[in-house]
């Protein structure tokens, strides 16, 4: 009997086209737990990948190995994407890893609801801390990368708006490690020497591993501790970092940052202008109304008819002499009135009257004698009768 | 490198204007008052559109060395 053996070589082989041809295994994400990782001189990485129950083996290339942004190791819980093939020489298969990431999702997400409730609690998004963003600043600070779309986006925008507008891009790694620091230390800068009136912290859309830097404590704290008022347009419209909770105004996009940041200037001008013309209309109003004053004053009896205020005054002045006179006639009238009563009066008291019924008047130097006993011998007296004096001598 | 400061900044100035207006609007001002007024507001809306015409377009990106800052045109 002869057998048909096949040689080791040729089983391995067929094994090796059979798993080639299959679709799915060249394009697989496979989840598990690193073990016995080596970095090997040669800079690729050889390690297995295990669950609970299997272990399958890993190699990624140096090519593949320097693009990833972390170190692996034993115990680490990674994603790795790749194709599965078999190594001939060893007959086993294993997976030929072009890209991995920790398996950190979870845990990303609890670090970063644990951070933003630290921050929250410690008052770095609140309200009252937040800077009004200028309405005509003169430079914009943009932090960013300076390859990509972004920076174009806001170029674009802003000049578009602003044809004048200054923009001060300070390159920044928006992601990978180490990029948290540097946009810290960049608005630092910006601070320090005063570099705009208001900055953008702007990146594209990515994964939440892409975004991290911007939910990292010192960007967080850089922004909080800025005096430059900061808008954050990072990642999507959907896409919520702990930079845009900080920031004193969060804009969905970088182009809508752009929009945030950069006034429209034509807007600005027809604005001014409005104003020009509402000045204009309100003094015209003014002196409208002035000479809508002077025009009524103008109509009023004293500017029409002045005389009339001088005829009043005459005719009042012609009543007070009439009444004057009057008062003075009257008291005249009484007077003498009053002095003829008087006249009467002493008519009848008059001594005269008793004259010219026989008495007469005896008088000694000018004094009426009362009493014959006020007389002596040899005096002189005269008689007053009521036709004339005669002297006489007492006997 | 740093920019300078000037006296009143854009908002203060449209603030301005605004009050002007209110002031104008409420009437009770002599003409005297209301002429210096309107000339005041003219003065200060030419300061905001010469703010506007100003600024010069740069698009400049700033290299830091040793912690001094360069500012060099930039094309994106």
């Amino acid at each position: 009997m002869k057998y048909q053996a096949i040689t080791v070589s040729e089983l391995n082989s067929y094994i090796k086209d059979k798993i080639s041809q299959d679709e799915y295994l060249a394009n697989v994400l496979v989840k598990g737990e690193i073990s016995n990782f080596k970095n090997h001189y040669t800079g690729h990485f050889y390690f297995t990948l295990k669950d609970e129950n299997s272990l399958v083996k890993c190699i990624m290339f140096k090519s593949y190995a320097e693009k990833i942004n972390f170190m692996p190791k034993d115990g680490m819980n990674v994603m790795v994407f790749g194709s599965v093939s078999v190594f001939e020489r060893d007959g086993v298969y294993q997976i030929y890893v072009k890209a991995m990431q920790e398996d950190g999702m979870g845990s990303l997400y609890t670090k970063y609801e644990e951070l933003k409730s630290k921050l929250e609690k410690e008052g770095l998004f609140d309200e009252e801390h937040k800077k009004k963003i200028p309405e005509f600043p003169k430079e914009i600070g943009v932090l960013t990368s300076q390859t990509g779309a972004v920076i174009r986006d806001i170029i674009n925008v802003s000049t578009r708006r602003n044809p004048n507008v200054h923009i001060r891009l300070l390159p920044v790694a928006v992601q990978g490690p180490g990029a948290g620091e540097k946009i810290a230390s960049a608005i630092e800068l910006m601070n320090n020497k005063n570099l705009a009136d208001v900055i953008i912290v702007a990146r594209g859309g990515g994964s939440i591993e892409d975004l991290w830097p911007f939910n990292e404590e010192c960007v967080a704290r850089a922004i909080y501790n800025s005096n430059l008022p900061v808008i954050s347009a990072v990642g999507h419209e959907t896409d919520f970092t702990i930079a845009d909770f900080v920031a004193d105004l969060r804009a969905p996009t970088p182009s809508a940052a752009a929009e945030l940041a950069v006034p429209d200037i034509f807007e600005l001008k027809n604005t001014i202008n409005v104003y020009q013309n509402r000045f204009r209309i309100l003094l015209k109003r003014k002196t409208e109304l002035m000479r809508l004053k002077y025009e009524k004053c103008m109509q009023s009896r004293v500017f029409k008819q002045p005389t009339d205020f001088i005829n009043d005054y005459l005719l009042k002045i012609d009543s007070n002499i009439k009444s004057l006179e009057k008062s003075i006639s009257d008291k005249m009238h009484e007077s003498k009135n009053s002095f003829v009563e008087k006249l009467a009066k002493l008519d009848s008291l008059s001594p005269l009257k008793t004259l010219t019924r026989g008495y007469c008047l005896a008088e000694l130097n000018g004094k009426i004698i009362k009493k014959a006993s006020d007389l002596k011998q040899e005096q002189e007296i005269s008689l007053t009768f009521s036709d004339g004096k005669k002297q006489a001598k007492i006997l | 490198m740093a920019k300078k400061e000037e006296g009143k900044n854009f908002e203060e100035l449209m603030q301005n204007l605004e009050s002007i207006v209110q002031e104008l609007e409420k009437g009770d001002l002599n003409l005297d008052d209301s002429v210096a007024k309107f000339e005041e507001g003219m003065k200060i809306s030419k300061e905001c559109n010469k703010i506007l015409e100003d600024s010069e377009k740069r698009i400049s990106i700033l290299l830091e060395n040793n912690g001094e800052v360069t500012e060099e045109d930039f094309n994106a």
